[in-house]
């Protein structure tokens, strides 16, 4: 069996699944943001009083963070006054960041686990070898109900990743890369599992990038089985756990093998995150917004990245950067290091960890005939404000270049100018 | 929910997106009618004026890609849909479309074989789509039984009510 595949067995209590069971499993991590208030009403239709067990239900008010409208604060009221109700002590409120990012920081998300939140990129915790899986509010409020969740145990896509990435060239360069050749819909209802020395070599905040977007693919989840490091970060947060290896001559689905030793910087222009070019081929876009943040890219490796990039110098005239950390802890981390005080230095907004404008909601929205250049996961129509918008997705660094130059742009015509090993010591380099 | 659905199609293409099936800026609503009002804003802002009758939403592939809202189907149900038809569909879409009682068919070619105003019948039992007036029958794949019977029910909550399945 695949480690996957072995999660979902325990978790269903058999000894044996197979791609296209369809298994009942127990949750371990149950959790909801703040656009699903439509989660609490179905679980009061369902009519069962109490939660299954409130300790592993979590609350994240993390894409109204904080609150723009009358409406949005009466939904993140009635979600702190329902978890209060019902004893769940889990809310991670508008002071603490996005939900991936702040549950992997509490030590909540263990590899071995069944994660399920009522967010698409639930995906990203197969970084921490955890089957992670996002959901619509009425399975989540089914799971308050009975803790439990049906599911079609999923085949396995193989993606094995060689080569040594150049420099200034990242994971999200290196997903970028699949989805473009493979196709926005190539995973769809699939598990994904990333292999090879190209992933073995890349520190935790990276992985999690792959992880991340694989649910762009269509992804039902994702795994990278985790090494000693990210072992050694949960241990260093989480209690008990269980880690899950596929067994050798485990048959996959399909294999893919891609060698990114030659890869480019690449960006996926609008409107589709599989519109995947190299960077130097978009033409000097005129860029009107930068968005460094999100569960895709607001971690502390990203913003130092910008900080590398923007050291000393100004945001161009005309265009503007924002900067919204992943996490409060992520934001601490990044005033500590003094990459914030650089960023503001060089024109820079910055804004609450949160979502932020990823999804077109508040803190940073797009006019007509504006252009975007972001370190967030989707270019869809009209996704960061208005339909004739357009929305280039890249790697950190190319967005601390594009916001620099004022045009998209290539980040390796800056880093060879910068003090670039500032940040090697948290593992962009290595 | 009964077996046959009907209606007349409304058609989009690949890779139709949550946030073109329901725009970010409107999720924080909750009221269903109000959710309803913005179905498909995304593809074509007057695109509900399309509708007079229940309508039977016609994709390609890919449909309901992206965030895991289930808005997007609730607004599409409340838009006056009485079913989508697709090459294929997004994990989440399907999975919340099924959950909320709205039939989601996999059919892969349809949107050639059909027009916009187009008048179907769909036999969900028999995996059937019949177009009144010409011969054309289109055979589809058959929902699981176990998605049928949360269909049967009008979606999950009620399934999960009616059969005491709580087991706690």
């Amino acid at each position: 069996m695949h480690a996957l595949e072995k999660i979902l067995a325990k978790a269903s209590g058999q000894r044996e699944v197979r791609p296209g069971d369809i298994v009942t499993v127990a949750v371990d991590v149950a959790g909801i943001n703040d656009l699903y208030l439509q989660v609490l009403q179905s679980f009061r239709e369902i009519g069962t009083p109490r939660v299954w067990d409130p300790s592993k239900v979590v609350f994240f008010l993390d894409h109204y963070a904080p609150a723009p409208t009358i409406k949005s604060a009466a939904n993140q009221k009635e979600m702190r006054e329902f978890a209060e109700s019902q004893g769940i002590g889990g809310v991670f409120d508008v002071n603490t960041g996005v939900c991936h990012q702040v549950l992997m920081e509490a030590g909540l998300s263990r590899p071995g686990s069944v994660v399920v939140i009522t967010d698409s990129h639930t995906t990203t915790h197969g970084a921490l070898g955890a089957f992670g899986t996002g959901v619509g509010a009425t399975d989540l409020a089914a799971i308050l109900a009975t803790g439990k969740t049906w599911m079609l145990v999923p085949e396995v896509l193989a993606f094995r990743i060689e080569g040594t990435l150049p420099h200034g060239v990242t994971a999200k360069d290196v997903i970028l890369h699949i989805i473009g050749k493979l196709g926005a819909d190539v995973a769809t209802y699939k598990a994904v599992e990333y292999l090879g020395e190209t992933v073995q070599a890349m520190p935790l905040s990276e992985r999690m990038v792959l992880c991340n977007m694989a649910v762009e693919m269509g992804a039902k989840t994702a795994y990278i089985q985790p090494d000693t490091a990210v072992l050694e970060y949960v241990r260093s947060r989480a209690g008990e756990f269980e880690v899950f290896e596929t067994d050798a001559g485990y048959r996959y689905a399909a294999e893919y093998i891609f060698d990114v030793g030659n890869l480019e910087p690449q960006v996926a222009i609008p409107h589709s995150i599989d519109n995947v070019v190299p960077v130097k081929a978009g033409g000097r876009k005129r860029i009107h917004q930068g968005l460094i943040g999100t569960c895709t890219g607001g971690r502390l490796e990203d913003i130092a990245v910008a900080a590398s990039i923007l050291a000393g110098k100004k945001v161009a005239p005309g265009t503007r950067l924002l900067i919204i950390p992943a996490s409060t802890e992520v934001l601490m981390q990044a005033i500590d290091k003094g990459y914030i005080q650089t960023l503001l230095a060089a024109g820079a907004t910055l804004s609450t960890p949160g979502c932020g404008p990823c999804l077109g909601t508040h803190l940073g929205v797009l006019a007509p005939g504006e252009a975007c250049v972001t370190a967030s996961s989707r270019n869809f129509p009209g996704r960061m404000g208005s339909t004739e918008a357009e929305v280039y997705v890249a790697s950190p660094a190319t967005v601390a270049a594009s916001a620099l130059a004022g045009y998209l742009c290539d980040p390796r015509e800056w880093l060879s100018s910068t003090t670039f090993g500032e940040v090697k010591e948290n593992g962009w380099d290595s | 929910m009964a077996g046959i659905v009907k209606g007349y199609v409304l058609r989009v293409g690949n890779n139709i997106d949550t946030d073109q099936i329901y725009p970010g800026r409107y999720l924080e609503l909750t009221d269903p009618q109000e959710i309803g009002k913005h179905a498909m804003e995304g593809v074509d802002p007057f695109f509900l004026r399309r509708l007079k009758h229940p309508g039977i939403l016609v994709g390609g592939k890919n449909f309901g890609c992206g965030s895991s809202r289930e808005h997007a189907v609730i607004t599409l149900i409340h838009a006056g849909f009485k079913a989508v038809i697709a090459d294929s569909f997004a994990r989440i879409f399907y999975r919340n479309a099924i959950n909320l009682g709205l039939p989601a068919i996999i059919c892969p070619g349809i949107a050639q074989q059909v027009e916009d105003g187009t008048y179907m019948e769909i036999d969900l039992y028999d995996g059937l789509i019949r177009i009144p007036g010409s011969d054309t029958e289109i055979t589809v794949a058959k929902m699981p039984p176990y998605v049928m019977a949360i269909l049967e029910k009008g979606g999950l909550v009620s399934y999960l009510r009616s059969a005491s399945r709580i087991e706690k």
